[in-house]
């Protein structure tokens, strides 16, 4: 691989030992995928955030860079951390968990990242332009920067991310190329006309299909309307990449590589197109519930990060009522929102409902321990990428629904099979 | 005996063997595995219950978590991993998570292939396979022959 005089200079360890290592693992990666050289990054998003999830092995890591005083050269976000850094107590996390948690949290803040503590980075943070070379993991922010924004990046792991923030550098290849990034397979919604968009689950359900189907491939989805929002398009980039290892989707005539068939295929031969019926939607909502009916435990929402407008139709919905004895219903989102619910007067309204509001964390990578002790048994999300995860990372039986449903069941305390 | 059965692009450099547990669906470490046991936890897999550790794993490649990588490390360092993988099209988070562990452990040997589709449909569950991708080969065997090369 060529490198510049800079880069070999990083390398070769003039720059520290924390520099010296990130670029031998980046500049190994780029070998393996036959990149001609590397390239500057102008911002990263980290998602090794969560100690329990890095492991021993992954802590080591961290900690000989901190060691080696590394410093993150380029403007640098942050995924959910293990544990809500304010209200931990409030959700049984115990002392020693939370302990851990805050050494993690110290670690990147030493290195200079942006406390953001959000998966949605793309919302509130870090939000990058279009054609901006970056380097982002977590696979929803992945999945949203370059198919949404028009921003390009591979799908970076963990560790690649914290080599990225500390050379500011990673290999040219993937969808860092622009003609690497035009669509692969054509997903076409039949009879869109007799389809509910006005129904907020439809997106996450159509997202789910495209990522099954997809797999590693570029998918073009036809068919749905430039109405479509931010958190409509959040909630699809989620579900897809959870399905699949979807990294860019187009949707036509909505995201911004794909204003024409021409664009989103770059002027390829189209060499595979699937018709999504009525039937694959019904099959694809019906797999991401393991069970149809039962009394509710808890409610989640907020996955990716809820925005201060699906807060705000939350608290609509329930419209002053109080959640049902027994029931959990908690929204998950970062501080930036948070903020702004406090300023507009709804966390009161939504903490007499019973709802509780969580920031800078995501309850679905807690350990078994932590979920043992609440003792739920059924879980009920409008998250197409929790209903995906839960029933192995916690052992819930889980119900995918609608907001309006979510709502209900939190306010009767069970649901009913339709 | 030893028979050569299919070529492979050779992603991490290595030579290890052992039974094949094959799966025709792409795979999430985060989610799908748990690297303190190496059993996948997925209750939707068709391979729920079933260890990865010391398997020559054989799946078409990733979807879902970019936590993939640690959790791969997390099962290297719990010597709860696959002894190697066989994926269609190799995710660069796969390699960032090996590429990881050599740079803080010595010796770790985790080959890494890609092979065609025509050959990942020939390889089956409980097959005793030799991954060499320094050579870039696979080869079907009995189980307890000397690894060519060693003495």
């Amino acid at each position: 691989m060529k490198l510049t005089d800079e880069e070999q200079r990083m390398l070769d360890g003039q720059y520290g030992k924390a520099v010296s290592m990130a670029m031998s693992i980046l500049t190994k990666l780029g070998q393996i995928y036959d990149a001609e050289e590397m390239m500057p990054v102008t911002q990263v998003h980290i998602d090794s955030t969560f100690f329990q999830l890095l492991g021993d092995a992954g802590l080591e890591f961290v900690a000989r860079l901190v060691d080696c005083e590394a410093k993150f050269c380029v403007p640098t976000s942050l995924n959910p951390s293990a544990r809500d850094i304010e209200r931990w107590q409030e959700f049984r996390v115990p002392l020693d968990f939370a302990e851990k948690s805050r050494r993690l949290e110290q670690a990147y803040l030493r290195m200079g990242a942006i406390p953001t503590w959000t998966c949605a980075p793309y919302q509130n943070g870090m939000i990058p332009c279009f054609g901006q070379q970056i380097a982002w993991a977590e696979s929803n922010a992945i999945a949203f920067a370059n198919s949404v924004i028009g921003a390009r990046t591979a799908r970076y792991g963990d560790f690649a991310d914290i080599c990225a923030a500390v050379t500011g550098r990673v290999p040219k290849f993937s969808l860092h190329i622009p003609q690497n990034r035009s669509g692969e397979i054509l997903l076409r919604l039949q009879t869109p006309e007799l389809i509910d968009f006005g129904d907020d689950s439809i997106y996450p359900v159509i997202g789910y299909i495209a990522g099954s189907l997809a797999q590693e491939r570029i998918p073009v989805i036809e068919g749905i309307p430039n109405t479509v929002s931010s958190d409509n398009l959040k909630a699809l980039s989620a579900a897809a990449a959870s399905s699949g290892a979807v990294a860019l989707f187009h949707v036509l005539g909505v995201t911004p590589e794909a204003s024409t068939y021409e664009d989103a295929f770059q002027g390829k031969e189209l060499r595979q197109i699937i018709d999504i019926g009525e039937e694959e939607l019904l099959t694809a909502r019906r797999n991401l519930s393991t069970v149809n009916e039962g009394k509710v435990d808890l409610v989640v929402m907020g996955c990716p990060h809820a925005s201060f407008i699906e807060v705000k139709q939350l608290n609509q919905l329930l419209d002053g009522k109080k959640i049902a004895r027994g029931v959990e219903l908690w929204v998950q989102t970062n501080r930036v929102v948070y903020h702004w619910l406090k300023e507009a007067g709804l966390l009161e309204s939504l903490g007499l409902s019973g709802v509780k509001v969580t920031t800078d964390t995501c309850n679905l990578n807690w350990p078994r321990d932590i979920w043992d002790n609440w003792g739920f048994r059924l879980l009920v999300t409008n998250s197409a990428k929790w209903a995906h995860y839960a029933p192995g990372l916690t052992g819930l039986q889980v119900i995918f629904a609608n907001i309006q449903n979510c709502v209900k069941a939190a306010l009767k305390g069970e649901i009913r099979g339709s | 005996m030893q028979r050569e059965i299919a070529l492979c692009q050779p992603v991490v450099a290595g030579v290890s063997e052992g039974y094949a547990l094959v799966s025709s669906e792409p795979f999430s470490f985060w989610g799908d595995l748990d690297p303190k046991t190496g059993s996948i936890i997925n209750p939707r897999s068709s391979l729920f219950g079933e260890s990865v550790k010391n398997r020559v794993f054989v799946y078409p490649g990733g979807r879902g978590s970019s936590t993939t990588s640690a959790i791969l490390l997390e099962a290297i360092r719990c010597s709860n991993a696959p002894c190697a993988i066989i994926n269609m099209q190799v995710e660069p988070i796969i390699a960032i998570g090996i590429l990881v562990a050599q740079e803080i452990y010595d010796n770790v040997v985790l080959p890494v292939a890609a092979v065609s589709e025509e050959a990942f449909h020939r390889l089956q569950t409980g097959d005793y396979l030799l991954v060499d991708t320094v050579v870039g080969k696979l080869y079907k065997r009995e189980p307890g022959q000397q690894v060519k090369g060693q003495t």
